[in-house]
């Protein structure tokens, strides 16, 4: 294990940074939906590499949580898209602005 | 070797997540944040946490990005979306940006994040399913507790709101 902390911690700070904005430059709410993901992705990376390098378990362990969240969170995301979708005809976020005038 | 396959698998990593913002079909957005996965999956290998990269592949590759598959071609999106952006928005992204950029090198040049030097000899390599689950039934019962709560809960409203809307009542 020769990468370093800093390295596993920079590469998820980067992966956290391509989903931010991934959440803040698409319209389409899916692909928003993805960039989320990958930003929790990116925050379990950090963790591992925290609870590796400082050799506890209690990290790996939180990692299970977050999975299991983020399971929780796509099953009514998506459910929640599709309702919309079912409503509105559209995913696009310019278009869903009702709340907004 | 180590590091070699570091660099390999975050160049991988990080190169599929750009995928998944950059590309107009939301299709390739999913099968980039597959591959995404899969990089993010290899990483936690190599930092010995083998049961978690497992699970990662399990529950990410095999149920969400499906589910993200099956909604997207259930809801049939083709065409590309426009790259538009007024006022308050875009300076919001700019601000955003550049506290990001400075929190990136700040980690960088300034955060040398040391391994205490017990961790050298890697107290947890090989955490089998074991040790997980001891922690998850002793320390960590409560939040496994709150946690199936939750599913539970998501599950209901899942079903709630997989219900037919009535159209005509929507005032819309």
């Amino acid at each position: 294990m020769t990468a370093s902390l800093n390295a596993y911690v920079m590469l998820s700070a980067l992966l956290f940074v391509i989903g931010f904005f991934g959440v803040l430059f698409r319209r389409n709410t899916l692909v928003i939906f993805m960039s989320l993901e990958l930003m929790l992705v990116a925050s379990t990376l950090a963790l591992v590499a925290f609870s590796q390098f400082n050799g506890s378990i209690d990290g790996d362990v939180f990692v299970f949580f977050i999975l299991t969240v983020a399971a929780a969170e796509v099953a009514v995301g998506l459910a929640i898209i599709v309702a919309l979708f079912r409503k509105r005809q559209t995913v696009m976020v310019s278009h869903l602005d009702t709340l907004k005038h | 070797m180590s590091q070699t396959l570091f660099n390999l698998f975050s160049v991988f990593t990080v190169a599929c997540a750009i995928g998944v913002v950059v590309s107009k079909n939301a299709v390739n957005g999913a099968m980039c944040l597959l591959l995404s996965l899969v990089g993010v999956a290899g990483l936690f290998v190599q930092l010995h946490a083998y049961l978690l990269a497992f699970v990662l592949l399990l529950v990410y590759a095999g149920a969400v990005v499906a589910l993200f598959l099956f909604i997207i071609m259930l809801l049939d999106m083709q065409g590309g979306e426009t790259w538009r952006y007024r006022g308050f928005s875009l300076w919001a992204s700019l601000v955003a940006l550049a506290l990001l950029l400075c929190g990136l090198d700040l980690l960088s040049v300034r955060g040398r994040l040391e391994a205490p030097a017990v961790a050298a000899a890697g107290a947890n390599v090989g955490a089998t399913l074991k040790h997980y689950s001891y922690q998850l039934f002793t320390t960590y019962l409560l939040p496994v507790e709150v946690i199936g709560f939750l599913l539970l809960i998501a599950m209901l409203g899942v079903i709630v709101l997989s219900q037919r809307f009535d159209p005509a009542e929507d005032p819309r």
